[in-house]
């Protein structure tokens, strides 16, 4: 288990009393029908990761890509370059010279380019999978606008269709699936890696922290202002926001002081996140709210890891460059509601130039599909007001940059020797319209090749269906 | 350039005139007629008095005429989207800037969309700055599964955006018709038949039977879609429900069929081929969003086209109000599936013309707008690379011969933050 070091010591003993060791994992022990004040009922002591990973890599070949183009996703370039991925790590990057082992698979990227697997910070896919029926509504919990306690893994369909029209059009690797925005406090969010599988256990990115879901502006104001419940308003947002918070810091006080304290689900996530080790992820439009929110994080002593759907975001990119908070932004949706109304084309590289850490999302099963052209024309319209980026820094904000808000900078989100092999080949320039992935490998096993129709997925669903198996 | 800005400040005092009396000339870029015909490399296209006199290679200029170098640029017909809900919406949350259905309405057929439309809508300027010139404009369905009459407008920076009124009916036959009608798919179809009687009935010696469904109103509109002189689009999406969208005409040959949405279109394009029905699609569907689009596939468009059919592209989904400067993205996006082993694309003349002249044909409008064959609207647009590429930008637009601005809230907000420190006074203080 990873503890913050700055942890105290005391919420250290109580983490561990919580949340059990790694190194033991001792299984939760069935309800016993003796009474609970028998010494001999055993104490029981969940496990430090429920529902966990199960997922593991596809078998690869020891591979290698000759002659093309690499962006390394940190803001690197090679031309004629090479990439060697041997047991699911990437071996080597580099140039021509780049040794390659005996036996292995070469493949002739000239005229290519190979980037590193795209990284989406917020998805759907899922809990509100295709098709969109009223029995797949599985990503609001949208009964009290307070659910730190669900999580977005126990809705996740793994047999959403759209998880392969983002590998195969999208060149998606990596995504996380959070709740909705229906409530302030959504839940958590989890990361996967984008493989098919029989469950989300499966596919879920081993180590990845999870994510907490909050939501900023209109929606949570609107489902429960409906209800003439609160919040109705902003400042009802921000209110229930704080009281919550408060009762977190008292939750892990207390635990601190007596571990016999009831646990409570809910304030088990928050104080994850106040320990470190769960990330926020806040949907949140406009730049005042975004400010309201860096502040609250100050008040109770949590860190803001990406605002998404940060479309107001380059009116404060300074605050988010000093918070060390990046913006999860679209190219160039607009306008749908109030809080989408001050949108422009330049917002992704205006927060990029500000030194602030800009990630291209999607939060639509249509727009991962082409996550690259959202920030191939952001790049362009930052270029036509004066702003150049060259290519290669900006593919930062489809890599390193989101795995760094994922927290998983360290497993993938670039082309280092030592990482996970998650590696796309386009069949062109990645910021072209005419270009698609010709091959997708997520580590180093090649899980979408285009020129072979049995590395096509199909899922469960669509399996027996008009169009089953035909390019999408 | 020089030449450029030259003409702006001329073409700027001349505004507030409706059409100009001069001639222009812009030399030396590779032109797009929009038909369909591979780009001219060193082409002219001369317009004059708001039309289109002549574009191609071995085009004169006019003596008299302002000319503009667009030598290493694109020029091109402005593109028209072929279906969308521009100038109906301000903010699609905001109801009271949302007139793009009503929900209670007493008439149905009988709406027409013109005027609702707003010429001064973000959409429309921010959409102009993207090259978009022309857009069809389709009402929503209420409480019934006759939206109304559509219209085709202008995006041009004045009050006058109808190009065409009343130039369609719009009428759901798919799920959302189903729920239109009360509950099923085939009450839609007994709506619609039932409808078109009664507007058959209007015009009988004796006058409307007892039992009407249909206001006065909403039946006098259809006897111009019965009649085969106002076009029917229908939206339907699933295979079987565009065979009996196909099978409507046994019934009422006259009617003038336009399928919008068609997602799966390509699993009975022969037969859509040939009722000579042509298909306004939406290009990059390929999720088995509904039921009614399970085999869903990018290359419905390029499959319908080889089998013949005229398809358009058009926004049928969240984004039709605000987004058809999208259009070119998706174009560019049939053009890669030629690429793709086993897809079915469009070249790429075929993509630009899925944008531009194609819509106009289907609205039946392709001897006004949509190209530019002599005789069409100027409207004309100068790219600084290939238009359907995502770097490429608008560097100016033409619309009926008037130059326009490509000014909008958005690069006004832009220009406004490209510091989003304060100065010595906040950014409400900034001059222009």
């Amino acid at each position: 288990m990873v503890l913050n070091r700055l942890l105290p010591a005391a919420a250290a003993v109580a983490a561990i009393l919580l949340f059990g060791c790694a190194n033991q994992q001792p299984a939760p022990k069935a309800a016993s029908a003796e009474p609970a004040a028998k010494s001999s009922v055993p104490r029981y002591v969940p496990p430090a990761d429920p529902y966990p990973s199960t997922y593991h890599p596809y078998p690869g070949v020891p591979t290698a890509i000759t002659g093309a183009t690499i962006y390394d996703g940190e803001g690197g370039r090679i031309e004629n370059g090479t990439v060697v991925m041997v047991d699911g790590r990437i071996q080597a990057v580099g140039g021509p010279d780049t040794p390659i082992p005996d036996g292995a698979v070469r493949i002739d990227g000239r005229g290519l380019w190979v980037t590193p697997g795209v990284i989406d910070v917020h998805s759907h896919l899922g809990d509100y999978p295709s098709p969109g029926v009223e029995a797949h509504q599985d990503g609001n919990e949208a009964t009290n606008p307070v659910r730190p306690e669900v999580w977005a893994e126990h809705s996740v369909w793994p047999q959403d269709p759209g998880f392969s029209r983002a590998l195969a059009n999208g060149g998606i690797t990596t995504l996380q699936i959070l709740p909705g925005s229906a409530n302030l406090f959504g839940g958590r969010g989890v990361t996967v890696r984008n493989v098919p599988g029989r469950t989300v256990q499966s596919m879920r990115f081993p180590g990845a922290p999870r994510g907490l879901k909050m939501a900023c502006g209109e929606n949570p104001k609107r489902v429960y202002g409906a209800r003439n419940t609160m919040p109705s308003t902003r400042m009802g947002n921000v209110a229930v926001m704080r009281a919550t918070w408060q009762r977190a810091v008292e939750y892990r006080e207390r635990r601190a002081r007596d571990p016999n304290t009831p646990r409570d689900f809910q304030m088990d996530t928050l104080v994850e996140v106040l320990e470190g080790r769960m990330l926020v992820h806040n949907h949140c439009y406009r730049a005042d709210e975004m400010a309201i929110m860096l502040d609250m994080a100050r008040e109770f002593g949590f860190h803001i890891a990406s605002f998404h759907h940060a479309v107001e975001a380059y009116k404060i990119a300074d605050l988010l460059r000093e918070n060390n908070t990046c913006a999860a932004m679209w190219a160039d949706w607009w306008g749908f509601k109030m809080e989408a109304y001050d949108a422009v084309n330049e917002n992704i590289p205006l927060v990029h130039q500000a030194g602030a850490c800009a990630i291209v999302h999607s939060d639509d099963a249509n727009g991962i599909q082409r996550l690259s052209q959202e920030a191939a024309k952001a790049l362009a319209d930052g270029r036509r007001m004066g702003i150049q980026i060259p290519d290669e820094v900006a593919w930062r904000w489809l890599a390193i940059n989101p795995a760094t808000a994922l927290g998983i900078a360290d497993q993938t989100g670039s082309l280092r020797a030592g990482k996970r092999a998650d590696v796309v080949l386009w069949n062109g320039n990645p910021f072209s319209v005419y270009t698609r992935p010709q091959q997708v490998w997520i580590d180093g096993a090649l899980m979408y090749d285009m020129n072979n129709p049995r590395l096509r997925p199909v899922s469960d669903f669509e399996l027996g269906q008009p169009g089953e198996g035909d390019t999408k | 350039m020089k030449r450029l800005s030259l003409l702006l400040a001329g073409i700027a005092a001349l505004a507030a005139t409706p059409a100009t009396a001069q001639t222009l000339a812009i030399t030396g870029g590779r032109v797009v007629i929009g038909d369909g015909s591979e780009p001219i490399d060193n082409g002219t296209v001369v317009i004059r008095d708001g039309r289109v006199v002549a574009a191609g290679a071995n085009v004169a200029v006019p003596p008299g005429a302002q000319v503009v170098d667009a030598r290493g640029k694109w020029v091109t017909p402005g593109v028209v989207a072929g279906f969308s809900r521009i100038g109906l919406v301000e903010v699609d949350a905001v109801d009271a800037t949302n007139d793009t259905r009503a929900n209670t309405s007493p008439f149905n057929a009988a709406i027409d969309v013109a005027p609702a439309i707003n010429p001064e809508a973000t959409a429309v300027a921010v959409s102009r700055a993207a090259g978009v010139t022309r857009a069809v404009v389709s009402p929503s369905t209420g409480r019934s599964i006759f939206g109304g009459q559509g219209a085709v407008i202008d995006l041009g920076g004045d009050m006058h955006p109808i190009t065409r009124a009343r130039l369609f009916q719009y009428v759901e036959l798919g799920e959302d018709g189903a729920g239109d009608a009360g509950g099923s798919r085939a009450s839609a179809h007994l709506v619609l038949r039932n409808a078109l009687r009664e507007a058959r009935d209007l015009g009988r010696r004796g006058g409307r039977p007892d039992d009407v469904l249909l206001t006065r109103a909403d039946a006098t509109a259809l006897v111009e879609v019965l009649a085969g002189r106002q076009l029917l689009l229908v939206h339907a999406e699933r295979a079987s429900d565009i065979l009996q969208v196909l099978a409507l005409r046994s019934e009422f040959p006259t009617l003038r069929i336009v399928l919008v949405g068609g997602t799966e279109g390509w699993r009975v394009a022969r037969e859509i081929a040939a009722a000579r029905v042509p298909v306004i699609a939406n290009a990059l569907n390929d999720l088995p969003a509904t039921f009614e689009q399970v085999s869903a596939t990018q290359s419905n468009v390029g499959r319908l086209r080889a089998a013949g059919v005229t398809v358009a592209i058009g926004m049928i989904n969240d984004d039709e109000a605000r987004q058809v400067r999208l259009s070119t993205q998706y174009a560019g996006n049939l053009v890669a599936l030629t690429h793709v082993p086993g897809a079915t694309g469009l070249s790429w003349s075929q993509a630009f013309q899925a944008i531009s002249s194609a819509p106009a044909e289907v609205l039946g409008l392709g001897g006004e707008i949509g190209s530019l064959r002599p005789g069409r609207r100027g409207d004309v647009v100068i790219w600084d690379g290939d238009p359907l590429e995502l770097a490429t930008g608008v560097e100016a637009v033409w619309i009926d011969g008037i130059r326009q601005s490509l000014e909008n809230r958005q690069t006004r907000l832009r220009d406004r933050y490209r510091r989003p420190q304060e100065g010595n006074l906040p950014h409400s203080y900034d001059p222009r």
